[in-house]
């Protein structure tokens, strides 16, 4: 993984130094509010419901053991001893200090983390596929473009007031797992018919109140003007994008306005007037980044698995649990596992203190110190031992990490909802503890296959609920939690946006509702290898309008 | 009103020029409409000539005249609004512009160094917080970034990430460097 | 919120967030700002709604941060808020928490 050099150490440091006199600036007065909160904001706290809420960036998703404690550490000493990952494959805290903040922010830096512009209206964390460098269908590992467009992006000091917050995410698979169509930008690396590296790019996508899937500007940049060419597009946004309406002042909206054609003719303008004498990416600067990932030490005389197979043959649980949470990694006799962040009533993406450092210590000894935070809110192991995989598994199942569900109907996402949130028009959290609780079940999950529920709280889809196979969007209606339903979503390779189904459920409904729905698929399914949204396309809206809707007539 | 320029404040000796007013003998701001608008009288004049841009207001249509300007003022009507620092940018780096370029509006002390890196050079700000830091010498200098901007003759590239800067002069408000590691924090 | 229209007539008081700790808190008659609800100033009528917001403003320099006048039911000798966001800011959420020690 990247590691810091000095130079990243004192950018940071000087960093810490500000946001620390700005945070004595405000509790002296010298600032108002209205003036804090846009500096409070590129250094990721929000003031929430009951408390600060700290954001930690995580870049591209990835951790080491080290830094594991520290957030641990952080969360014990500052917190209530737990914390949440994130869809942007963050980690936030939900009861902090503002006072204390500086002092974490000092506590993060020894680790090379930091906080900047995890909020505000500047370029956010920077996602890209959690299976990078490890995964079998990976073409090119995405992760040493995410790094340098993470550097390039921070602290930019023409593109740190935006109309609105803007996302990239990466990935080097013909698997999206970072749901690139639905970011401002997404980047696709591959290599064109002569063999270079370059981008399918992506631009205008987005969920939030007026979800869209993105359009593809560039079949093929030229690695070498990856800089160049996003800083034309952020350049067009920051001029053109509307500021007169917060809810459209996303790049998705100004994309949308001026049509496929235009903004792509725009780009390219801008791209082809940009002086790119100092912004050209040079082969031998990336092969240097590139060397931060590549692949770590693997055994590679690979001759078998006993101890993996011999608890396949005994051990029902580790059976399942390979069935579901292990997936092929592209060096033989490895695995990538994912550990569930979902286990049956809790909530989804949080973490305590005894749960990351347990995690610290499996990746020391089991995965090249590595973890990666996934945008569905769980933690993936990239690269772990097919032998190691029964001790691993004991070892997750010892800290209550071993639930098998990934991509199951309990693999929930959801945003922290009106629980927390000072956004939110009604709860996530509890929705998604009483769906897992009805589908508890593990033989019926595995019944129902893959199915993707994501849940938001309110407008803003931080819970992804438009891209989720069922959808669920919490509104206030009259003071009253209402739930609203879409079908039909995805946030891979074959993006679409979910259809609102019909009215919405209250909140005692809408756990009915959803196993309607789930039950209406499994009596209209050609067989259990046609999966939900597979039957969903091929069906349509109308079946499940009839189950739900039809006897309320 | 006094204006921030190099190190310290200064008088301002240009005035801002209403649309419908005659043009002084002085030097004189005007806006990008009545410059389109009266083009021809106007740079036939013998004083110097200033341009205001509002916020929104592009370079197009000026990009052949930009040179005629000894003063350009981009408008920062709130410290949320970032267009003027595109703006900045192209002016500097496109057009090479190398009159003063100066912020006007409401700047917080925080966003100085940004603005500077941008390309601009002198500060006409409302904020009192902001003045009496810039007074004071109390801008934080940030050494180190992790991009190129429209400051490349004075600041050096660190390498070997082509795309890293560090600042080494003095930056408008920041305390004066002594020595290799001094004073910035 | 749709909530204020309904609530409209109720009595008020003034909610924020302790600007050092973000803790939620109420502003007591006494001009303290105070983790218990009981003890807020309550606001009736539309003069004292803003005579209490103009009091309560003069805190935004360097007490308190999202200041607010809230909706408020008497019940019996309680009080509470009317809208769920702010029953929730005021007993916090409505889930068990995380814990490293189940149990206790």
């Amino acid at each position: 993984m990247y590691r810091y050099d000095e130079f990243d150490h004192d950018l940071v440091r000087e960093r810490v130094a500000e946001f620390s006199d700005q945070v004595a600036r405000r509790l002296s007065g010298e600032l108002t509010e209205d003036q804090f909160k846009p500096l409070r904001l590129m250094n990721g706290v929000y003031l929430q419901l009951h408390a600060y809420m700290l954001r930690i960036a995580v870049p591209y998703g990835t951790l080491s053991s080290r830094q594991m404690r520290k957030l641990a550490h952080i969360a014990r000493t500052y917190d209530r001893d737990y914390g949440h990952f994130t869809t942007r494959q963050n980690l936030q805290f939900n009861w902090i200090k503002l006072e204390e903040v500086p002092k974490i922010l000092s506590e993060l830096a020894e680790v090379e983390m930091h906080c900047i512009q995890t909020s505000g209206n500047c370029i956010r964390n920077i996602s890209a596929d959690h299976f990078a460098g490890a995964s079998a269908d990976e073409i090119i590992d995405p992760r040493s473009y995410a790094e340098i467009l993470r550097q390039w992006s921070s602290l930019h000091p023409e593109f740190s007031l935006l109309p609105r917050k803007f996302k990239l995410a990466l990935i080097g698979a013909p698997k999206d797992r970072a749901a690139i169509q639905v970011h401002d930008i997404g980047l696709e690396v591959k290599r064109n018919d002569a063999g270079e590296l370059g981008f399918a790019v992506w631009v205008g996508g987005g969920q939030g109140r007026t979800p869209m899937i993105a359009k593809k500007v560039r079949d093929f940049l030229p690695e070498a003007d990856l800089i160049a060419y996003v800083e034309a597009i952020l350049r067009i946004y920051n001029q053109q994008g509307r500021r007169d309406n917060k809810f459209k002042a996303r790049i998705k909206i100004l994309v949308h306005e001026m049509g496929e054609e235009e903004i792509k003719a725009a780009i390219e303008r801008e791209f082809a007037a940009i002086d790119k004498s100092n912004l050209v990416l040079p082969r031998d600067a990336v092969e240097r980044i590139e060397r931060y990932f590549a692949p770590p030490p693997f055994d590679t005389r690979f001759n078998g698995a006993p101890a993996f197979d011999r608890a396949r043959r005994t051990d029902a649980a580790f059976t399942s649990f390979v069935e579901r949470n292990v997936h092929p990694h592209k060096m033989p006799g490895y695995a990538i596992v994912t550990v569930s962040l979902k286990p049956i009533g809790g909530i989804p993406g949080d973490m305590t203190s005894a749960q990351m450092e347990a995690i610290a210590d499996i990746i020391e000894q089991y995965s090249f110190d590595e973890v990666r935070v996934s945008h569905e809110q769980n933690l993936v192991l990239p690269h772990v031992k097919l032998e190691d995989l029964p001790a691993v598994y004991a070892r997750l199942h010892a800290a209550d990490l071993a639930t098998a569900n990934y991509g199951l109907v309990t693999d929930i996402i959801a945003c922290p909802g009106l629980d927390y949130c000072s956004l939110a028009n009604a709860r996530s959290i509890p929705i998604a503890q009483r769906l897992s609780e009805r589908f508890a079940d593990p033989a019926r999950q595995t019944d129902i296959g893959d199915l993707k529920i994501k849940i938001s709280g309110c407008i803003n889809a931080c819970g992804h609920h438009h891209v989720g196979h069922i959808g669920i969007l919490g509104v206030d209606r009259k003071g009253e939690e209402f739930y609203q339903i879409t079908l039909g979503g995805s946030g891979d390779e074959t993006c679409s946006i979910g259809e609102i189904v019909g009215k919405g459920f209250s909140s005692e409904g809408v756990v009915d509702a959803v196993e309607t729905i789930v039950d209406t698929y499994l009596k209209l399914r050609e067989s259990p290898h046609e999966d939900f949204l597979a039957a969903y396309r091929r069906v349509g809206e109308a079946p499940f309008q009839e189950a739900l809707y039809a006897h309320a007539a | 009103m006094a204006i921030f320029k190099g190190h310290g404040f200064i008088e301002d000796e240009w005035a801002i020029v209403a649309d419908d007013a005659p043009m002084p003998a002085a030097s004189a701001v005007i806006s990008k409409a009545r410059f389109v608008a009266e083009r021809e009288a106007l740079t036939a004049r013998n004083a110097p000539l200033g341009l205001i841009l509002r916020s929104g207001e592009t370079l197009n249509g000026l990009e052949e005249d930009l040179e005629r300007f000894g003063l350009i003022v981009l408008d920062i009507p709130k410290y949320t609004d970032g267009r003027s620092y595109s703006t900045a940018r192209l002016l500097r780096e496109r057009y090479k512009y190398t009159g003063e370029l100066r912020a006007s509006g409401d700047v917080l002390r925080d966003q100085i160094m940004f603005l500077h890196r941008v390309g601009f050079d002198a500060f006409d700000v409302t904020h009192e917080g902001t003045i009496a830091a810039l007074r004071d010498g109390k801008i934080r200098l940030v050494h180190n970034h992790y991009q190129p901007a429209a400051r490349e003759d004075e600041e050096a590239a660190p390498g070997p990430r082509p795309w890293l800067r560090v600042s080494r002069r003095n930056v408008p408000g920041a305390p004066h460097e002594t020595g290799i590691d001094g004073g910035g924090i | 919120m749709s909530a204020k229209s309904k609530n409209s007539d109720l009595p008020l008081v003034a909610t924020a967030n302790d600007l050092r700790t973000g803790a939620v808190v109420y502003r007591s008659a006494d001009g303290a700002w105070l983790r218990d609800i009981a003890r807020a100033e309550i606001a009736e009528g539309k003069d004292a709604a803003a005579d209490l917001q103009q009091r309560a403003e003069a805190d935004l320099a360097v007490r308190v941060a999202d200041l607010a006048l809230i909706p408020i039911i008497r019940d019996g000798a309680f009080v509470r808020p009317a809208a769920l966001r702010e029953i929730i800011r005021a007993t916090g959420p409505t889930i068990d928490l995380p814990t490293s020690q189940p149990g206790l």
